[in-house]
């Protein structure tokens, strides 16, 4: 059994009192979260260090405005963080991290995870034109009922990994009733149980409710396999690649608002990747002509043996796209058969290695000819 | 060779280019061997030496293929006689990702191969050679060659 804390309070609020309470207590030095900016309602990732401060925060805001795994990443590149910091992330936020920590950009040292069980987020545009704020009441009572909005982002609409894997306390509310008067967290790890103690609420023995999270993971499944029938890449060829990426326009966003694409000089950036007049010339002779910039669909694929293994879903990549492509679908849809292939969930363990720097002897014979 | 690459394309209509990436301590041997005990295979191989066959960037084969190679050819030595050890078993491991990649985007995974040909197997790396010669050819040419807009 877990244990389990019900607070009496709607999920919004009770998550930012545990944040304040945890602040107060001394227990934590920092809330990584994220927050109102200005007047407008603009939102951003921040860390926060006096509670006072907290009453701008909004932890389960539906928006992702950068995947704050590759954020946690950049604030622990050069050594985990002296003084302990809770941050509150969604769990392909939390999956990104922990892949970019067996990569070795990042320390999980004094690190402690908030997260939820995650009805998804809208896109960025939302609050470019500001609907967002509007949407929120709707938000919450589709969340409670498991509905699945329309308006949400593709990748968050087909997501199957909604229940976080690592978090030291995950709040339940996806088909959870009363979302406005009540929230239950969930305590998952001794650390997490440590930082409730002492919290004025409720505490239970509990577990997760499996079988509302299955009923949920169907109507998600049901739509992810809408989006990729959409998509019907397959069998098209080379031709059916062009179409897809044809309007590229080679700004590589998708590239840098990626979680796991790290490396500070990208090998589609590199000079490597420019073509010399004489390779212009051949590529000429050979094809009668030659797309500038060239390389769009090497660029693409290029990038899926990159990052393929360890795509967490979380569609930050078409959000950016400023030319719609689908490029979190794709990525998702070819991601999960590679990960299938090693049994393989991104971001599931932290002592788990990515699968392609490790091997077994006795395996894939049947790829060799 | 030129003289014969010729002679075969009257005949055939069509001769495949296959890139292919043999190791330098097993695979590149062999072909070695296959050309001093003049064993004959058709002249569709363009080989670069590499020194394991874990040097293989996914991206190269990715990169030929998109130039227009008709098929590329990974080769290293057979799983446990790696020169390194282990290089060969993180080979396999990219190239079954690889393919699942070129599959899963709808591209023909047939035109990716990757064989064990050890320093000895001079009979089978001549073997290999025609047998994906001859599967490239039933597949017909790579039609990437042509396209513009990649």
């Amino acid at each position: 059994m877990t244990r389990a804390l019900r607070l009496n309070k709607g999920i919004e609020q009770g998550v930012l009192d545990l944040l304040k309470f945890l602040l107060d207590s001394g227990k934590v030095k920092g809330v990584f979260t994220l927050n109102k900016i200005n007047s407008n309602g603009d939102v951003s990732y921040s860390i926060i260090t006096r509670s006072s401060d907290l009453d701008s925060a909004v932890p389960f805001f539906p928006l992702m405005p950068a995947n704050a795994g590759k954020l946690l990443s950049r604030f622990t590149l050069k050594g985990g963080t002296k003084e302990p910091i809770v941050a509150v992330v969604k769990p392909c936020e939390l999956r990104a991290f922990v892949e970019l920590i067996k990569r070795e950009q990042g320390s999980l040292e004094n690190i402690f995870f908030i997260s939820l069980t995650c009805g998804g987020v809208y896109p960025l545009k939302t609050e470019v034109d500001g609907t967002i704020k509007e949407d929120i009441p709707k938000y919450w009572d589709a969340v409670s009922k498991g509905e699945i909005l329309g308006d949400l982002r593709p990748a968050c609409r087909g997501c199957t990994e909604f229940k976080p894997h690592t978090a030291d306390i995950t709040f339940d509310v996806i088909g959870s009733k009363d979302l406005d008067k009540q929230s239950i967290a969930f305590l998952n790890t001794e650390k997490g149980e440590e930082l409730a103690k002492g919290m004025k609420g409720e505490f239970l023995e509990k577990e997760l409710d499996s079988k509302k999270l299955n009923e949920f993971k169907i109507k998600r499944e049901s739509e992810k396999k809408k989006l990729f029938d959409e998509l019907n890449i397959k069998m098209n060829g080379m031709d059916g690649l062009i179409d897809i990426f044809g309007k590229c326009i080679g700004c590589h966003g998708c590239m840098r608002v990626c979680p796991i694409c790290y490396c500070k000089l990208c090998e589609f950036e590199s000079p490597d990747a420019e073509y010399k007049p004489s390779t212009f010339e051949t590529e000429l002779k050979k094809r009668g002509g030659v797309r500038i910039p060239p390389g769009i669909i090497y660029y693409q694929l290029g990038r899926l043996t990159h990052i393929g293994i360890s795509c967490v879903g979380c569609g930050a990549c078409d959000d950016v796209c400023p030319m719609d492509i689908p490029v979190s679908t794709i990525f998702k849809k070819v991601g999960e058969s590679v990960q299938k292939l090693f049994d393989y969930v991104p971001g599931r363990d932290v002592e788990e290695k990515i699968p392609l720097v490790t091997f077994e002897k006795e395996e894939f014979k049947d790829v060799e000819e | 060779m030129l003289k014969s690459e010729s002679d075969m394309e009257k005949n055939n209509g069509f001769m495949p280019k296959i890139v292919a990436f043999l190791c330098n301590w097993c695979s590149y041997a062999g072909a070695d061997l296959a050309g001093t005990s003049r064993i004959k295979y058709p002249p569709s191989i363009l080989p670069i030496r590499v020194m394991c066959s874990s040097r293989v960037d996914p991206l190269f084969l990715i990169k030929a293929f998109l130039n227009g190679a008709d098929g590329v050819l990974v080769a290293g030595c057979h799983p446990g006689d790696c020169h390194y050890e282990k290089g060969n078993y993180y080979a396999r491991r990219r190239f079954a990702m690889l393919k699942k990649i070129v599959e899963e985007v709808g591209l023909e995974p047939d035109r990716f191969r990757l064989s064990w040909i050890s320093a000895s197997e001079g009979t089978k790396y001549a073997k290999v050679a025609t047998e994906f010669t001859e599967k490239i050819k039933k597949l017909g040419e790579n039609s990437t060659k042509k396209k513009i807009f990649l």
